[in-house]
């Protein structure tokens, strides 16, 4: 049996500010949760104390992989327990190319000696076209200056880089053109066909209508006010949050 | 082990006659202990309070006289060069290359070829002996004797180093290498180096230090004078790494002639305080210098580092890059100088300085100074400091890098443009510095 992501009654505050409210989510392998919510609403806060921000304190609740509980972890053990995080807007590193980070990463994980590293840059540059990157775009220092779409596209190289058992979309699909957003949707497909555990966090429906969603969580101000399947999407269209 | 403890007139001469050294040369060392005597401390760059210069020993000689071939070379000294994990590839390098031990050349054997092209490769000490005509054209008239208290200083005691002539139009395509180490209690190291590039040569020197750490402070003192004539190009690389107690004063100061190039390269790193700033008087029409730097300072460290370009001709152009990092409560300082003499046009000047701060502790300033701009000079300076941000770590570290892996990560790239002008083995020993001063720093 693979492990499921289960999350309990996760409360999280910035400075003393409560931002996430006793949440609780179970995702199975090969479920896709969508979180959508207003600005402000916690999405954000809640992927980021998934992954460990150290200014996201978790003052209660419980996160668990199988048996592993995460909140014991440093960020990068839980990556290598299968979290990956794709960022809503990825931080610039100047002075790393995102070639090196790929590989860096890799190592982290795959261990030392695993693989060539001239194997390993034919298999990136294989991800990277599929997925419409251009090949120098490796050798650029890591999301400096890069477009929005740019960005994505570096974050899901560095996602299918790792094969990871659970990922959170922090916004995958802001600021993406529809023909950027029909490869993301599609690798994400991908992903959910290898019984990969989706977190797909928006607040903008549109993404749905290429990624469906086993359900839909309804945030706001920190609390999931609202659980239904694919229809709860099409709801929020027509009538939009403030109904819910 | 012979020692000469404490400093005087009488210490200065025995040195000059325990070397055999002309009558000039005793006077020049007499003359420059008169203005160390009379000069004040430098009151910039880093605390000297600590630096007790009555026990300081102004000269040591640890073998009885100059090897010739590596297996001459004591034992002790090959398994120092063991621990310091000089690659056995690097040692038999060693087989061509002036090292310094104590404050006396023990080994120096010119390669071959070299010699056959009519370059002199040798100790200061034997240089002296061997040319001194050539020495008394050129010593100490590119720093003299009165600059700096501690260029003072060396010209009075100086001891070792190397003296280096290459003739017109020989290029050597192998760098020369030269280690200093220091290695015993209380020594002050004075070597003194002097390069003469005869027009349309070009030599690559590289010095290496890196020192064992021992318990007392320590004062490296050196100074090096190179003439670049015209048409030649000189590159002059230092990778250094002092053990944290000594004072690291250096005088570095290059005269280039018409078209002729000089290029610094230099890592500064170890050392409780560095003083350093390496300089070009360019002097001929045309004539250029590129000087690219790098400092660390970690806990109780400071580096005070810079270039200066002193542009006496038209059409030269300068370009400084600096870089440094500073971590664990280090710190860091550009401390550079362009000048423009009078009458002089078309002057390119460009210095960049980009520090790299790691943690809320440590820090960094910069103290540029221009003067006297002329007619249609170009000249522009730049200064960055970054700090390692809470967001990039967490960023590499939700990739699966650990804490330190993630810091590593970001200050290899920083220092990649510097690294890329160093030969292989030196970039690999470098990289492993780094390594080392990251996780060491306490």
């Amino acid at each position: 049996m693979q492990d499921s992501l289960k999350i309990t009654d996760l409360s999280v505050q910035v400075e003393s500010k409560l931002v996430v409210d006793e949440i609780s989510l179970t995702v199975n392998p090969g479920e896709v949760h969508a979180i959508m919510g207003p600005n402000g609403s916690g999405k954000s806060s809640l992927a980021l104390a998934l992954m460990g921000h150290p200014a996201y304190r978790v003052v209660n609740g419980q996160v668990m992989m199988g048996s592993s509980d995460l909140l014991s972890l440093k960020p990068n053990e839980r990556v290598k327990k299968g979290l990956f995080l794709s960022f809503q807007n990825p931080v610039a590193v100047p002075g790393v190319s995102l070639g090196q980070l790929a590989w860096s990463s890799y190592r982290s994980i795959a261990g030392e000696s695993k693989v060539e590293v001239r194997d390993f840059y034919t298999q990136l540059k294989k991800q990277a076209k599929s997925l419409g990157l251009k090949e120098e775009m490796l050798n650029r220092f890591v999301n400096e200056s890069f477009s929005g779409g740019e960005k994505k596209k570096a974050e899901m190289l560095l996602l299918l880089n790792l094969a990871p058992k659970f990922v959170i979309f922090d916004e995958i699909d802001s600021g993406l053109d529809v023909d950027t957003l029909k490869i993301v949707a599609k690798t994400i497909n991908g992903l959910v066909k290898q019984r990969t555990g989706v977190i797909l966090i928006t607040h903008n429906q549109k993404i749905l209508r290429y990624v469906k969603p086993n359900f839909v969580h309804i945030l706001k101000a920190g609390k999931i006010v609202r659980t239904g399947g694919h229809e709860l999407a099409s709801e929020i269209e027509e009538r939009g949050y403030v109904k819910i | 082990m012979s020692k000469f403890s404490g400093l005087n007139q009488q210490t200065v001469k025995d040195i000059s006659s325990y070397k055999k050294e002309p009558e000039w040369m005793r006077k020049f060392r007499l003359q420059a202990l008169e203005h160390f005597e009379k000069k004040l401390m430098p009151t910039f760059g880093g605390d000297l309070t600590g630096l007790d210069l009555n026990k300081i020993h102004y000269f040591v000689k640890s073998t009885d006289g100059i090897k010739h071939t590596w297996e001459d070379v004591p034992e002790e000294i090959k398994r120092t060069y063991d621990k310091l994990g000089i690659p056995k590839l690097e040692q038999k390098f060693l087989a061509g290359v002036k090292a310094q031990w104590d404050s006396e050349m023990v080994y120096g054997s010119l390669l071959k070829d070299l010699e056959e092209q009519g370059v002199v490769f040798l100790s200061m000490d034997e240089g002296l002996q061997k040319y001194p005509d050539l020495v008394k054209q050129y010593f100490g008239t590119i720093i003299p004797i009165d600059n700096n208290k501690f260029a003072s200083l060396n010209s009075a005691v100086w001891s070792g180093g190397s003296f280096i002539y290459v003739p017109p139009k020989v290029s050597i395509s192998l760098p020369l290498q030269a280690y200093f180490r220091i290695n015993a209690k209380n020594i002050g190291q004075f070597e003194r180096t002097l390069i003469i590039a005869d027009e349309g040569s070009f030599i690559h020197y590289i010095e290496g230090c890196s020192s064992p750490v021992y318990t007392t402070d320590s004062l490296h003192a050196g100074v090096v004078e190179i003439i670049v004539k015209k048409g030649a190009r000189v590159r002059y690389t230092t990778v250094q790494n002092w053990s944290k107690n000594v004072y690291n004063l250096v005088t570095k100061r290059a005269w280039v002639g018409e078209d002729a190039i000089m290029e610094w390269v230099d890592f500064n790193s170890g050392s409780k305080l560095t003083m350093k700033y390496p300089s070009a008087i360019l002097a001929g029409k045309g004539a250029k210098v590129n000087m690219l730097a790098l400092a660390i300072a970690g806990a109780g460290q400071r580096q005070d580092c810079g270039g200066k370009a002193i542009h006496l001709a038209s059409d030269t152009s300068s370009t400084i890059t600096s870089k440094s990092i500073s971590h664990h409560g280090g710190a860091t300082s550009y401390r550079g100088l362009v000048k423009i003499g009078s009458g002089v046009s078309r002057i390119r000047s460009k210095t960049v300085c980009q520090a790299l701060i790691l943690d809320n502790e440590s820090k960094s300033e910069t103290y540029p100074a221009i003067s006297a701009i002329g007619p249609n000079c170009e000249i522009s300076h730049e200064a960055t400091v970054s700090k390692i941000s809470e967001e990039q770590i967490f960023y590499l570290q939700s990739r699966g890098i650990t804490e330190a892996g993630a810091q590593a990560l970001i200050v290899n790239g920083f220092i990649k443009p510097l690294v890329k002008e160093l030969p292989f083995e030196y970039a690999i020993e470098l990289n492993q510095l780094i390594r080392l001063e990251m996780e060491g720093g306490i």
